[in-house]
Protein backbone atom coordinates (compact mmCIF):
# COMPACT_ATOMS: atom_id res chain seq x y z
CA UNK A 1 0.00 0.00 0.00
CA UNK A 2 2.47 2.62 0.78
CA UNK A 3 4.80 1.48 -1.68
CA UNK A 4 2.14 1.75 -4.36
CA UNK A 5 1.67 5.94 -2.66
CA UNK A 6 4.91 6.27 -3.33
CA UNK A 7 5.33 5.84 -7.08
CA UNK A 8 2.16 7.81 -7.57
CA UNK A 9 3.87 10.48 -6.18
CA UNK A 10 6.83 10.47 -8.11
CA UNK A 11 5.38 10.30 -11.39
CA UNK A 12 4.48 13.90 -12.76
CA UNK A 13 0.52 14.24 -12.26
CA UNK A 14 -1.47 14.23 -15.46
CA UNK A 15 -2.33 17.08 -17.43
CA UNK A 16 -4.58 15.72 -19.75
CA UNK A 17 -5.96 12.15 -19.53
CA UNK A 18 -8.22 10.50 -22.56
CA UNK A 19 -10.25 7.66 -20.74
CA UNK A 20 -11.86 5.08 -23.34
CA UNK A 21 -12.55 7.85 -26.30
CA UNK A 22 -14.53 6.32 -28.71
CA UNK A 23 -15.97 7.69 -31.81
CA UNK A 24 -17.73 6.65 -35.11
CA UNK A 25 -18.45 8.75 -38.45
CA UNK A 26 -21.60 8.28 -39.94
CA UNK A 27 -21.81 8.48 -43.31
CA UNK A 28 -24.42 7.84 -45.75
CA UNK A 29 -23.72 4.45 -46.56
CA UNK A 30 -21.87 2.91 -43.30
CA UNK A 31 -20.54 3.82 -40.06
CA UNK A 32 -17.44 4.00 -39.76
CA UNK A 33 -15.44 3.53 -36.39
CA UNK A 34 -13.16 6.36 -36.32
CA UNK A 35 -11.33 6.26 -33.11
CA UNK A 36 -11.69 3.23 -30.77
CA UNK A 37 -10.96 2.93 -27.46
CA UNK A 38 -8.18 5.52 -26.97
CA UNK A 39 -6.72 6.05 -23.35
CA UNK A 40 -3.80 8.30 -22.84
CA UNK A 41 -2.21 10.06 -20.12
CA UNK A 42 -0.22 13.32 -20.34
CA UNK A 43 2.08 14.76 -18.21
CA UNK A 44 2.26 18.34 -16.89
CA UNK A 45 5.28 19.90 -19.14
CA UNK A 46 5.35 16.72 -21.42
CA UNK A 47 5.72 17.01 -25.34
CA UNK A 48 3.79 14.25 -26.62
CA UNK A 49 3.20 13.17 -30.40
CA UNK A 50 0.53 11.44 -31.87
CA UNK A 51 1.67 9.87 -35.45
CA UNK A 52 0.15 7.69 -37.64
CA UNK A 53 -1.39 7.62 -41.34
CA UNK A 54 -4.08 9.67 -42.93
CA UNK A 55 -7.54 7.97 -41.50
CA UNK A 56 -6.12 6.86 -38.12
CA UNK A 57 -8.08 9.60 -36.77
CA UNK A 58 -5.26 11.71 -35.01
CA UNK A 59 -7.31 14.95 -35.79
CA UNK A 60 -10.15 13.58 -34.49
CA UNK A 61 -8.81 12.83 -31.32
CA UNK A 62 -6.80 16.51 -31.01
CA UNK A 63 -10.21 17.81 -31.91
CA UNK A 64 -11.75 16.02 -28.88
CA UNK A 65 -8.84 17.30 -26.57
CA UNK A 66 -9.74 20.85 -27.58
CA UNK A 67 -13.29 20.61 -27.29
CA UNK A 68 -14.23 21.24 -30.06
CA UNK A 69 -16.00 17.89 -31.48
CA UNK A 70 -17.59 15.34 -28.75
CA UNK A 71 -16.63 12.32 -28.40
CA UNK A 72 -19.25 9.67 -28.47
CA UNK A 73 -18.14 7.40 -25.32
CA UNK A 74 -15.29 7.78 -22.88
CA UNK A 75 -13.96 11.15 -21.80
CA UNK A 76 -11.25 13.97 -21.95
CA UNK A 77 -9.88 15.01 -18.31
CA UNK A 78 -7.77 18.35 -18.45
CA UNK A 79 -6.43 18.97 -14.93
CA UNK A 80 -9.04 16.29 -13.26
CA UNK A 81 -11.91 18.48 -15.24
CA UNK A 82 -13.92 16.83 -18.01
CA UNK A 83 -13.55 18.78 -21.27
CA UNK A 84 -17.15 19.19 -22.95
CA UNK A 85 -16.24 22.69 -24.57
CA UNK A 86 -13.02 24.62 -26.18
CA UNK A 87 -11.37 26.88 -23.69
CA UNK A 88 -8.56 29.15 -23.69
CA UNK A 89 -6.09 26.80 -21.35
CA UNK A 90 -6.38 24.25 -24.18
CA UNK A 91 -5.24 26.28 -27.41
CA UNK A 92 -5.02 25.20 -31.17
CA UNK A 93 -2.76 25.32 -33.76
CA UNK A 94 -3.99 24.02 -36.90
CA UNK A 95 -2.59 22.64 -40.30
CA UNK A 96 -3.63 25.71 -41.92
CA UNK A 97 -2.57 29.14 -40.28
CA UNK A 98 -6.10 29.93 -39.62
CA UNK A 99 -5.04 33.55 -39.37
CA UNK A 100 -7.55 36.23 -39.68
CA UNK A 101 -7.13 38.14 -42.77
CA UNK A 102 -8.90 41.33 -41.66
CA UNK A 103 -6.32 42.01 -38.78
CA UNK A 104 -2.64 42.21 -39.07
CA UNK A 105 -0.17 40.54 -37.31
CA UNK A 106 -0.63 42.12 -34.15
CA UNK A 107 -4.41 42.10 -34.16
CA UNK A 108 -4.36 38.36 -34.51
CA UNK A 109 -2.03 37.97 -31.52
CA UNK A 110 -4.39 40.56 -29.89
CA UNK A 111 -7.44 38.32 -30.78
CA UNK A 112 -6.98 36.02 -27.91
CA UNK A 113 -5.80 38.43 -25.38
CA UNK A 114 -9.12 40.55 -25.52
CA UNK A 115 -10.98 37.50 -24.82
CA UNK A 116 -8.76 37.11 -21.59
CA UNK A 117 -10.12 38.85 -18.74
CA UNK A 118 -8.08 40.35 -16.06
CA UNK A 119 -5.94 42.20 -18.20
CA UNK A 120 -5.31 45.75 -18.87
CA UNK A 121 -4.98 47.30 -22.40
CA UNK A 122 -1.30 47.97 -21.87
CA UNK A 123 -0.68 44.40 -20.76
CA UNK A 124 -2.31 42.98 -23.43
CA UNK A 125 0.00 44.88 -25.78
CA UNK A 126 3.20 43.59 -23.93
CA UNK A 127 1.99 40.56 -24.37
CA UNK A 128 1.44 40.50 -27.95
CA UNK A 129 4.60 42.22 -28.63
CA UNK A 130 6.73 39.98 -26.36
CA UNK A 131 5.42 36.81 -28.48
CA UNK A 132 5.62 38.72 -31.42
CA UNK A 133 9.72 39.21 -30.50
CA UNK A 134 9.72 35.46 -29.05
CA UNK A 135 9.09 33.89 -32.94
CA UNK A 136 10.92 36.28 -34.32
CA UNK A 137 8.63 38.42 -36.18
CA UNK A 138 8.86 42.17 -34.45
CA UNK A 139 9.20 43.86 -38.04
CA UNK A 140 6.32 42.56 -38.94
CA UNK A 141 4.03 43.40 -36.27
CA UNK A 142 1.78 45.56 -38.48
CA UNK A 143 1.88 43.37 -41.85
CA UNK A 144 -1.43 41.73 -43.06
CA UNK A 145 -1.55 38.17 -43.62
CA UNK A 146 -1.15 37.92 -47.29
CA UNK A 147 1.98 39.85 -47.26
CA UNK A 148 3.44 36.85 -44.57
CA UNK A 149 5.18 33.73 -46.28
CA UNK A 150 3.79 30.37 -44.99
CA UNK A 151 6.45 29.89 -42.24
CA UNK A 152 5.80 33.56 -41.08
CA UNK A 153 2.25 32.93 -40.81
CA UNK A 154 2.57 29.65 -39.11
CA UNK A 155 4.92 31.39 -36.59
CA UNK A 156 2.08 33.97 -35.95
CA UNK A 157 -0.11 31.37 -35.50
CA UNK A 158 1.74 30.18 -32.71
CA UNK A 159 2.46 33.24 -30.97
CA UNK A 160 -1.12 33.97 -31.17
CA UNK A 161 -1.57 30.35 -29.66
CA UNK A 162 0.93 30.86 -26.88
CA UNK A 163 0.34 34.77 -26.26
CA UNK A 164 -3.11 33.87 -23.57
CA UNK A 165 -0.83 31.51 -21.70
CA UNK A 166 -2.91 28.38 -22.35
CA UNK A 167 -1.47 25.21 -20.31
CA UNK A 168 -1.75 23.32 -23.26
CA UNK A 169 -1.09 23.84 -26.42
CA UNK A 170 -2.70 21.40 -29.35
CA UNK A 171 -1.13 21.03 -32.84
CA UNK A 172 -2.26 19.95 -35.94
CA UNK A 173 0.24 19.37 -38.46
CA UNK A 174 1.19 22.58 -38.05
CA UNK A 175 4.48 22.50 -40.52
CA UNK A 176 3.11 20.26 -43.05
CA UNK A 177 2.75 22.79 -45.65
CA UNK A 178 5.96 24.22 -45.30
CA UNK A 179 9.37 23.61 -46.86
CA UNK A 180 12.02 21.56 -45.56
CA UNK A 181 14.18 24.54 -44.14
CA UNK A 182 11.18 26.25 -42.86
CA UNK A 183 10.23 23.54 -40.71
CA UNK A 184 13.84 22.37 -39.40
CA UNK A 185 13.74 26.12 -38.28
CA UNK A 186 10.67 26.26 -36.72
CA UNK A 187 11.28 22.36 -34.82
CA UNK A 188 13.85 24.46 -33.06
CA UNK A 189 12.08 27.78 -32.53
CA UNK A 190 9.79 25.24 -31.16
CA UNK A 191 11.39 23.43 -28.32
CA UNK A 192 13.23 26.27 -27.70
CA UNK A 193 9.79 28.14 -26.56
CA UNK A 194 8.47 24.76 -24.90
CA UNK A 195 11.55 24.82 -22.87
CA UNK A 196 11.23 28.07 -21.56
CA UNK A 197 7.91 28.38 -21.20
CA UNK A 198 7.17 24.98 -20.19
CA UNK A 199 3.62 23.94 -21.91
CA UNK A 200 1.79 20.59 -22.15
CA UNK A 201 2.38 19.69 -26.00
CA UNK A 202 0.12 17.68 -27.80
CA UNK A 203 1.50 17.18 -31.32
CA UNK A 204 -0.06 15.42 -34.52
CA UNK A 205 1.39 14.81 -37.38
CA UNK A 206 2.16 12.42 -40.53
CA UNK A 207 5.99 12.33 -40.24
CA UNK A 208 7.59 9.89 -38.18
CA UNK A 209 10.90 11.99 -37.87
CA UNK A 210 9.39 15.10 -36.90
CA UNK A 211 7.53 13.23 -33.86
CA UNK A 212 10.82 11.61 -32.73
CA UNK A 213 12.35 15.31 -33.12
CA UNK A 214 10.03 16.54 -31.08
CA UNK A 215 8.33 14.35 -28.95
CA UNK A 216 9.12 12.96 -25.30
CA UNK A 217 6.68 10.19 -25.68
CA UNK A 218 5.57 9.66 -29.32
CA UNK A 219 1.85 7.05 -29.91
CA UNK A 220 1.25 5.25 -32.92
CA UNK A 221 -1.53 5.05 -34.50
CA UNK A 222 -3.41 3.16 -37.44
CA UNK A 223 -6.55 3.24 -38.76
CA UNK A 224 -9.83 1.65 -39.29
CA UNK A 225 -10.74 1.75 -36.68
CA UNK A 226 -8.23 4.43 -35.20
CA UNK A 227 -6.35 2.84 -32.31
CA UNK A 228 -3.20 4.07 -30.56
CA UNK A 229 -1.26 0.90 -31.11
CA UNK A 230 2.32 1.74 -29.03
CA UNK A 231 4.19 3.59 -27.37
CA UNK A 232 8.04 5.04 -27.79
CA UNK A 233 9.83 7.13 -25.22
CA UNK A 234 12.40 9.18 -27.17
CA UNK A 235 15.46 9.89 -24.79
CA UNK A 236 17.55 11.82 -27.00
CA UNK A 237 18.18 15.17 -25.21
CA UNK A 238 17.41 18.64 -26.09
CA UNK A 239 17.40 20.36 -28.76
CA UNK A 240 17.56 17.85 -31.19
CA UNK A 241 18.55 17.85 -34.54
CA UNK A 242 16.08 16.16 -37.00
CA UNK A 243 19.48 15.09 -39.03
CA UNK A 244 20.84 13.36 -36.02
CA UNK A 245 22.03 9.84 -36.64
CA UNK A 246 20.12 8.81 -33.36
CA UNK A 247 16.67 10.30 -33.94
CA UNK A 248 16.80 8.27 -37.35
CA UNK A 249 17.71 5.21 -35.88
CA UNK A 250 14.05 5.81 -33.21
CA UNK A 251 12.35 6.75 -36.36
CA UNK A 252 12.93 3.58 -37.99
CA UNK A 253 12.12 1.75 -35.69
CA UNK A 254 8.69 3.83 -35.30
CA UNK A 255 8.05 3.41 -39.08
CA UNK A 256 8.99 -0.48 -39.08
CA UNK A 257 6.29 -0.84 -36.19
CA UNK A 258 3.85 1.40 -37.97
CA UNK A 259 4.18 -1.07 -41.48
CA UNK A 260 3.39 -3.86 -39.07
CA UNK A 261 0.63 -2.59 -38.08
CA UNK A 262 -1.14 -1.33 -41.78
CA UNK A 263 0.10 -4.92 -42.98
CA UNK A 264 -2.43 -7.05 -40.07
CA UNK A 265 -4.98 -4.42 -40.18
CA UNK A 266 -5.20 -4.77 -43.94
CA UNK A 267 -4.85 -8.35 -43.34
CA UNK A 268 -7.85 -8.52 -40.81
CA UNK A 269 -9.83 -6.57 -43.11
CA UNK A 270 -9.60 -9.01 -45.80
CA UNK B 1 -1.34 62.24 -63.37
CA UNK B 2 -1.24 60.81 -66.86
CA UNK B 3 -4.30 58.52 -65.81
CA UNK B 4 -6.19 62.08 -65.53
CA UNK B 5 -4.90 63.22 -68.78
CA UNK B 6 -6.11 59.98 -70.13
CA UNK B 7 -9.77 60.80 -68.78
CA UNK B 8 -9.53 63.58 -69.71
CA UNK B 9 -8.83 63.64 -73.55
CA UNK B 10 -11.23 60.68 -73.69
CA UNK B 11 -14.45 62.72 -72.50
CA UNK B 12 -12.96 65.91 -74.16
CA UNK B 13 -13.51 63.99 -77.32
CA UNK B 14 -16.46 62.61 -76.28
CA UNK B 15 -17.98 66.77 -76.22
CA UNK B 16 -16.03 67.01 -79.77
CA UNK B 17 -18.04 64.31 -81.36
CA UNK B 18 -21.55 65.56 -79.50
CA UNK B 19 -20.59 69.48 -80.59
CA UNK B 20 -19.81 67.95 -84.15
CA UNK B 21 -22.82 65.87 -84.46
CA UNK B 22 -25.19 68.76 -83.42
CA UNK B 23 -23.32 71.13 -85.66
CA UNK B 24 -23.38 69.26 -88.68
CA UNK B 25 -27.60 69.88 -88.49
CA UNK B 26 -28.82 66.43 -88.99
CA UNK B 27 -30.76 66.52 -86.30
CA UNK B 28 -33.32 68.71 -85.13
CA UNK B 29 -31.43 70.81 -82.17
CA UNK B 30 -35.07 70.19 -80.27
CA UNK B 31 -33.92 66.07 -79.97
CA UNK B 32 -30.34 66.83 -79.94
CA UNK B 33 -29.49 70.03 -78.25
CA UNK B 34 -25.78 71.06 -78.21
CA UNK B 35 -23.46 70.61 -75.37
CA UNK B 36 -23.80 74.37 -74.75
CA UNK B 37 -27.37 74.42 -74.31
CA UNK B 38 -27.22 71.52 -71.59
CA UNK B 39 -24.26 73.22 -69.66
CA UNK B 40 -26.71 76.53 -70.04
CA UNK B 41 -29.70 74.88 -68.64
CA UNK B 42 -27.50 72.90 -65.58
CA UNK B 43 -26.15 77.05 -64.96
CA UNK B 44 -29.04 78.51 -64.86
CA UNK B 45 -31.21 75.21 -63.04
CA UNK B 46 -28.26 75.43 -60.51
CA UNK B 47 -28.15 79.08 -60.06
CA UNK B 48 -32.14 79.06 -59.22
CA UNK B 49 -31.90 76.25 -56.85
CA UNK B 50 -33.74 74.08 -58.19
CA UNK B 51 -31.61 71.78 -59.06
CA UNK B 52 -29.64 71.28 -55.86
CA UNK B 53 -33.15 71.33 -54.34
CA UNK B 54 -34.25 67.90 -56.36
CA UNK B 55 -30.84 66.34 -55.68
CA UNK B 56 -31.02 66.92 -52.36
CA UNK B 57 -34.63 65.64 -52.13
CA UNK B 58 -33.63 62.46 -54.18
CA UNK B 59 -29.94 61.75 -52.34
CA UNK B 60 -32.26 61.68 -48.90
CA UNK B 61 -34.20 59.60 -50.05
CA UNK B 62 -31.59 57.37 -51.07
CA UNK B 63 -30.10 57.32 -48.26
CA UNK B 64 -32.38 57.29 -45.18
CA UNK B 65 -34.49 53.90 -47.87
CA UNK B 66 -30.77 52.29 -48.82
CA UNK B 67 -29.60 52.64 -44.45
CA UNK B 68 -32.85 51.17 -43.67
CA UNK B 69 -32.48 48.34 -46.14
CA UNK B 70 -28.93 47.08 -44.61
CA UNK B 71 -30.06 47.75 -40.94
CA UNK B 72 -32.83 44.81 -41.75
CA UNK B 73 -30.68 43.39 -45.07
CA UNK B 74 -27.68 42.55 -42.35
CA UNK B 75 -28.70 40.80 -39.85
CA UNK B 76 -31.52 39.07 -41.78
CA UNK B 77 -28.54 37.93 -43.82
CA UNK B 78 -26.61 36.63 -41.13
CA UNK B 79 -29.83 35.32 -39.35
CA UNK B 80 -30.29 33.19 -42.93
CA UNK B 81 -26.79 31.60 -42.76
CA UNK B 82 -27.62 29.91 -39.40
CA UNK B 83 -29.86 27.31 -40.64
CA UNK B 84 -30.87 25.68 -43.73
CA UNK B 85 -34.51 25.64 -42.85
CA UNK B 86 -34.17 29.99 -43.51
CA UNK B 87 -32.02 29.34 -46.65
CA UNK B 88 -35.24 27.49 -48.00
CA UNK B 89 -37.46 29.81 -46.81
CA UNK B 90 -36.33 33.50 -46.46
CA UNK B 91 -33.54 32.88 -48.48
CA UNK B 92 -36.04 31.78 -51.42
CA UNK B 93 -37.85 34.85 -51.08
CA UNK B 94 -35.60 37.14 -50.67
CA UNK B 95 -33.95 35.34 -53.95
CA UNK B 96 -37.59 35.30 -55.57
CA UNK B 97 -38.04 39.18 -54.53
CA UNK B 98 -34.33 40.11 -55.54
CA UNK B 99 -35.15 39.33 -58.99
CA UNK B 100 -38.07 40.96 -59.42
CA UNK B 101 -37.35 44.42 -60.92
CA UNK B 102 -37.63 46.91 -58.29
CA UNK B 103 -39.47 49.15 -60.21
CA UNK B 104 -42.42 46.54 -59.78
CA UNK B 105 -42.97 47.64 -56.36
CA UNK B 106 -44.53 50.84 -57.26
CA UNK B 107 -47.90 50.30 -58.13
CA UNK B 108 -47.78 48.08 -55.17
CA UNK B 109 -46.68 50.89 -52.70
CA UNK B 110 -48.81 53.72 -54.58
CA UNK B 111 -51.80 51.31 -53.45
CA UNK B 112 -50.71 50.51 -49.99
CA UNK B 113 -49.34 53.68 -48.77
CA UNK B 114 -50.11 56.36 -51.63
CA UNK B 115 -48.71 59.35 -52.94
CA UNK B 116 -46.88 59.57 -50.02
CA UNK B 117 -42.83 59.83 -49.14
CA UNK B 118 -43.21 56.56 -47.37
CA UNK B 119 -43.94 54.80 -50.84
CA UNK B 120 -40.83 56.07 -52.25
CA UNK B 121 -38.70 55.05 -49.20
CA UNK B 122 -40.85 51.61 -49.15
CA UNK B 123 -39.76 51.28 -52.80
CA UNK B 124 -36.26 51.77 -52.15
CA UNK B 125 -35.65 49.44 -49.49
CA UNK B 126 -37.23 46.63 -51.36
CA UNK B 127 -34.80 47.43 -53.37
CA UNK B 128 -31.67 47.57 -51.17
CA UNK B 129 -32.70 44.94 -48.63
CA UNK B 130 -33.02 41.28 -50.72
CA UNK B 131 -29.32 42.24 -52.40
CA UNK B 132 -28.21 42.86 -48.92
CA UNK B 133 -29.76 39.39 -47.20
CA UNK B 134 -28.08 37.08 -50.01
CA UNK B 135 -24.76 39.11 -50.37
CA UNK B 136 -24.65 38.26 -46.75
CA UNK B 137 -25.91 35.07 -46.39
CA UNK B 138 -23.41 33.87 -48.95
CA UNK B 139 -20.65 35.35 -47.25
CA UNK B 140 -21.07 34.21 -43.49
CA UNK B 141 -21.69 30.92 -45.60
CA UNK B 142 -18.29 30.93 -47.26
CA UNK B 143 -16.38 31.65 -44.79
CA UNK B 144 -13.43 29.11 -43.88
CA UNK B 145 -15.14 27.25 -41.01
CA UNK B 146 -11.89 27.29 -39.59
CA UNK B 147 -11.92 31.07 -38.75
CA UNK B 148 -14.96 29.79 -36.60
CA UNK B 149 -13.40 26.67 -34.98
CA UNK B 150 -9.84 28.95 -33.95
CA UNK B 151 -11.87 32.08 -32.21
CA UNK B 152 -14.17 29.27 -30.33
CA UNK B 153 -10.71 27.67 -29.04
CA UNK B 154 -9.85 31.35 -28.37
CA UNK B 155 -12.43 31.95 -26.27
CA UNK B 156 -14.71 33.68 -28.29
CA UNK B 157 -18.35 32.97 -28.24
CA UNK B 158 -22.09 33.47 -29.80
CA UNK B 159 -22.51 37.72 -30.45
CA UNK B 160 -18.90 38.14 -30.00
CA UNK B 161 -17.84 35.76 -32.99
CA UNK B 162 -20.43 36.97 -35.23
CA UNK B 163 -19.43 40.40 -34.83
CA UNK B 164 -15.77 40.02 -34.37
CA UNK B 165 -15.72 36.78 -37.20
CA UNK B 166 -17.86 36.00 -39.18
CA UNK B 167 -18.66 39.32 -40.03
CA UNK B 168 -15.29 40.40 -41.01
CA UNK B 169 -14.79 37.23 -42.42
CA UNK B 170 -17.75 37.78 -44.63
CA UNK B 171 -17.11 41.27 -45.37
CA UNK B 172 -16.04 41.22 -49.01
CA UNK B 173 -19.05 39.64 -49.93
CA UNK B 174 -21.19 42.29 -47.85
CA UNK B 175 -19.94 44.93 -49.26
CA UNK B 176 -20.45 43.64 -53.19
CA UNK B 177 -23.71 42.92 -51.73
CA UNK B 178 -23.87 46.30 -50.58
CA UNK B 179 -23.02 47.65 -53.73
CA UNK B 180 -25.26 46.04 -55.70
CA UNK B 181 -28.55 47.10 -52.90
CA UNK B 182 -27.38 50.38 -54.19
CA UNK B 183 -27.61 50.40 -57.66
CA UNK B 184 -30.58 48.58 -57.59
CA UNK B 185 -32.28 51.35 -54.70
CA UNK B 186 -30.58 54.30 -57.06
CA UNK B 187 -32.53 52.51 -60.10
CA UNK B 188 -36.16 51.68 -58.31
CA UNK B 189 -36.11 55.25 -56.83
CA UNK B 190 -35.16 57.08 -60.65
CA UNK B 191 -38.47 54.87 -61.53
CA UNK B 192 -40.63 55.61 -58.50
CA UNK B 193 -40.10 59.22 -59.17
CA UNK B 194 -40.40 59.32 -62.52
CA UNK B 195 -43.79 57.15 -62.23
CA UNK B 196 -44.98 59.29 -59.34
CA UNK B 197 -45.39 62.75 -58.54
CA UNK B 198 -45.32 63.44 -54.35
CA UNK B 199 -46.10 66.93 -53.74
CA UNK B 200 -44.04 66.55 -50.58
CA UNK B 201 -41.12 67.06 -52.78
CA UNK B 202 -39.33 66.93 -56.54
CA UNK B 203 -36.63 64.49 -56.97
CA UNK B 204 -34.71 64.41 -59.89
CA UNK B 205 -36.76 61.46 -61.42
CA UNK B 206 -39.62 63.97 -61.66
CA UNK B 207 -37.24 66.89 -62.81
CA UNK B 208 -36.43 64.62 -65.40
CA UNK B 209 -40.39 63.63 -66.72
CA UNK B 210 -41.44 66.98 -66.65
CA UNK B 211 -38.37 67.77 -69.23
CA UNK B 212 -40.17 65.07 -71.38
CA UNK B 213 -43.28 66.97 -71.05
CA UNK B 214 -42.23 70.18 -71.91
CA UNK B 215 -39.95 68.91 -75.00
CA UNK B 216 -36.93 70.30 -73.26
CA UNK B 217 -34.25 67.74 -74.01
CA UNK B 218 -31.63 70.18 -72.76
CA UNK B 219 -33.34 69.58 -69.22
CA UNK B 220 -33.35 65.77 -70.23
CA UNK B 221 -30.03 65.30 -70.60
CA UNK B 222 -28.67 68.10 -67.95
CA UNK B 223 -30.46 65.65 -65.41
CA UNK B 224 -29.24 62.76 -67.01
CA UNK B 225 -26.17 63.76 -66.21
CA UNK B 226 -26.43 64.90 -62.73
CA UNK B 227 -27.90 61.32 -62.07
CA UNK B 228 -24.97 59.66 -63.37
CA UNK B 229 -22.31 61.79 -61.52
CA UNK B 230 -24.12 61.29 -58.90
CA UNK B 231 -23.96 57.45 -59.47
CA UNK B 232 -20.01 57.72 -60.10
CA UNK B 233 -19.58 59.87 -56.87
CA UNK B 234 -21.20 57.68 -54.49
CA UNK B 235 -19.08 54.56 -55.94
CA UNK B 236 -16.25 56.88 -55.41
CA UNK B 237 -16.91 58.16 -51.86
CA UNK B 238 -19.10 54.87 -50.71
CA UNK B 239 -17.16 51.93 -51.82
CA UNK B 240 -13.63 52.81 -52.81
CA UNK B 241 -12.84 53.36 -49.80
CA UNK B 242 -13.61 49.89 -48.30
CA UNK B 243 -12.98 48.40 -51.36
CA UNK B 244 -9.13 49.59 -50.97
CA UNK B 245 -9.73 48.24 -47.53
CA UNK B 246 -10.26 44.80 -48.77
CA UNK B 247 -7.71 44.85 -51.07
CA UNK B 248 -4.89 45.61 -49.01
CA UNK B 249 -6.09 43.38 -45.92
CA UNK B 250 -7.08 40.53 -48.12
CA UNK B 251 -4.24 41.06 -50.61
CA UNK B 252 -6.77 40.26 -53.15
CA UNK B 253 -6.43 43.21 -56.99
CA UNK B 254 -3.16 43.54 -56.57
CA UNK B 255 -1.76 44.13 -59.99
Amino acid sequence: MSTKHLELQAEAPAKLVVERVSKWFRTPRAQVKALDDINLSIAEGEFVCLVGPSGCGKTTLLDIMAGLTKADEGRVLCDGDAVETPGRHRLVMFQEPALFPWLDAFGNVMFGLKRKPDLSDAERRDIADYHLRLVGLEKFKNAYVHELSGGMKQRVALARALAPDPQVLLMDEPFAALDAMTREQLYGDIQDIWHKRKKTIVFVTHDVREAACLGDRVFLMSPSPGRVREEFTVPLARSRDINSPELAAIAQRITLALRNHLVLSREAAE
Amino acid sequence: MRRVLVATVFFAVLLAIWQAATASGRWSPVLLPPPRAVAQYLWDAARDGSLLEATLVTVKRLLVGYVIGIVIGLPLGLIVSTSDYFEDTIGALALGLQTLPSVCWVPLALLWFGQTEFAMLFVVVMGTVWSVVLATNAGARNIPPIYAKAARTMGSRGPDTWIHVILPAALPYVVSGMKQGWAFAWRSLMAAEIFVTILTGFGLGQILQYGRELNAMDQVIGVMIVIVAIGLAADKLLFSPWERLLHRRWGTGLK
